[in-house]
């Protein structure tokens, strides 16, 4: 009985405490990271949910923007987010393509490597004088939603170049070996081979800067986006690119600093469509992602 | 044998990585249709030479390669083609490689980068080529499912199938056994023992009893130079002409 290899010992038993303890104090971090979430939304919600309709989504704002909808900065938003990573993402992955599977393991790629991972962290406030300064002012073409645009394109690049890169890599080097060894140009490699097994990859960091772009102010708010404009409603080709627009990212920091007597919900329906928004795009990214993994080769 | 050109004839080859060298001014020769066996302890620089062979050296950034090679006469070191030249220089790698391509795609993968796109011929030459690897009977009723879905043993037989299908005139084997069984190994052989009809083979190994099996004759590699080379009886009998590689195969060394 005494000799039961089950016996409880003190060292058994302060195991057993750390290992709950660990538990708790994890569970607690995670929780730390869950419940404002939680709470983001929930408050979201409950505040401005009572506002949201299709009218909402479809109207212009009026009178000085305290009724209405906010068709003008959601419209505008799209624009925005759809133009700059129609520029940023193939541009993008195209450097990554080169930098990853042609270029030399030389100085200068080297620099522009460390210039792409430091681009990545440059605040957006420094893109936006970056294209005020060269779009809008030296290469003329004015505040508008090309040039906003093009700002958010700019500040998009390393991010996409950073997370086409890590796909590419992921691809092992031995497929490469094999197709070279069998007398496959690089090309032909990278097209065949590559670029389809990385493919999964290579749309997440894509569609998650989807967010980003449509979260950032700074950079619009000097080179194309403005505090109010009506456009035409229930067409979706209401603005040219020439034109200035309104964006929702901008539109909530009018309402809650700018306008006075602005009636209390209106912030929140804002945040909500906005958050909204990005959490229907992220979502789609993880729903294609799966889908491409499940098709997984190796 | 002797007033035959040489298939490949190699000479003064040195190579290095940055600063190092690592092959140290090998000379040797090849005929048509012989197996050469090299032989010779690890990091000895056997597959870097073979990865000189087909020009895949290329790849390295930091290599350096001085000397020459000539197959059928043609400079290798020198050549535009290198696309062409690794047509005619099949390369079997260490661990099987199937490509994240169906079992019939990876054998078609090289015959369709040539530009070869007719449906039958692509039949063909993917029957043929599963068939020389000894991997037809195991596969024609799969031949859509992924490459890399198939055992280790069988995805060695494919890259083999795969190194065959743009018809090349050498087959360079880098020690294909390492992570294969024993009955996979010796079937691979029996291959080899064909395909020598008509091709010459390199037959870099890891195994010195399979180079005692299969080729013609034996390189010693050691530490970047050719410690000896000679017909395979000689390497393997008691009295070779240098005594490191007496030790070696006999497992003494070091
Ligand atoms: N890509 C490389 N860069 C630098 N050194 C290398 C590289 N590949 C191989 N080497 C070195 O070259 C020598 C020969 O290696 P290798 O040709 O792989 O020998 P083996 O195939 O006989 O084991 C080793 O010392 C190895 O460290
Ligand atoms: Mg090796």
């Amino acid at each position: 009985m005494s000799a039961s290899p089950f016996t409880v010992t003190p060292l058994v038993r302060r195991n057993m405490r750390r290992e709950l303890a660990a538990r708790i104090v994890l569970g607690a971090m995670v929780a730390a990271m869950v419940l404002p979430l939680l709470a983001i939304i929930a408050y979201l919600v409950a505040k401005g949910a009572p506002l949201i309709s299709l009218k909402f989504l479809t109207t212009n704002p009026t009178h000085g923007m305290r009724e209405g909808g906010i068709w003008s900065a959601l419209l505008g938003t799209i624009y925005l987010v759809v133009i700059a990573l129609a520029v940023s993402a193939p541009i993008g992955v195209l450097c990554a393509v080169y930098l990853n599977e042609y270029a030399k393991d030389n100085w200068l790629t080297r620099i522009i490597n460390l210039a792409v991972v430091n681009l990545a962290g440059v605040p957006s406030i420094v893109h936006a004088l970056f294209g005020l300064g060269a779009f809008v002012l030296f290469a003329g073409i004015g505040r508008s939603i090309l040039a906003a645009s093009l700002t958010l394109a700019i500040m998009t690049l390393p991010v996409i170049i950073a997370s086409t890169k890590e796909a590419l890599a992921a691809v092992p080097m031995s497929f490469r070996e094999a197709c070279w060894n069998v007398g496959a140009s690089r090309w032909q490699t990278i097209w065949s081979i590559v670029l389809p097994n990385s493919l999964s990859g290579i749309l997440t960091g894509v569609i998650l800067q989807v967010s980003r772009t449509a979260g950032e102010t700074a950079p619009i708010m000097f080179t194309g986006a403005v505090f109010f404009k009506k456009i035409q409603p229930g067409t979706l080709f209401a603005y040219s690119l020439t034109d200035q627009c309104m964006a929702l990212s901008m539109h909530l920091y009018t309402v809650t600093t700018q306008v006075t007597n602005a009636p209390e919900p209106l912030p929140y329906a804002i945040a909500l469509v906005l958050l909204g928004a990005v959490l229907a795009v992220n979502a789609a990214s993880i729903i294609v992602r799966s889908l491409l993994r499940s098709r997984k080769k190796w | 044998m002797v007033n035959n050109q040489p298939k490949i004839s190699v000479e003064n080859l040195r190579l290095s990585y940055g600063h190092r060298e690592v092959l140290h001014g090998l000379s040797f020769s090849v005929a048509p249709k012989e197996i050469l066996g090299v032989i010779g302890p690890a990091q000895s620089g056997k597959t870097s030479l073979l990865r000189c062979l087909n020009r895949t050296i290329d790849f390295v950034s930091n290599a350096f390669v001085s000397g020459s090679i000539r197959i059928d006469g043609e400079d290798v070191l020198r050549t535009s083609d290198v696309h062409t030249l690794r047509r005619k220089v099949g390369m079997v790698s260490p661990l099987p490689v199937g490509l994240p391509l169906s079992v019939y795609d990876n054998v078609a993968f090289a015959p369709r980068c040539a530009g070869i796109k007719n449906r039958d011929e692509l039949d063909a030459r993917v029957e043929r080529c599963l068939r020389q690897a000894a991997l037809w009977d195991e596969v024609k009723d799969r031949l859509h499912t992924l490459g890399t879905k198939l055992s280790g043993g069988q995805q060695q037989r494919l890259t083999i199938a795969r190194a065959l299908s743009h018809d090349p005139e050498i087959l360079c084997l880098d020690e294909f056994s390492i992570a294969i069984d024993p009955v996979t190994t010796m079937r691979i052989e029996d291959v080899l023992k064909e395909l020598k009809s008509h091709m010459t083979i390199l037959l870099v190994t890891n195994l010195v009893q399979q180079a005692r099996r299969l080729a013609d004759r034996t390189m010693f590699l050691w530490n970047g130079e050719i410690v000896e080379l000679d017909r395979t009886e000689a390497i393997f009998s008691n009295q070779p002409r240098d005594k490191r590689t007496y030790d070696y195969i006999h497992g003494l060394f070091g």
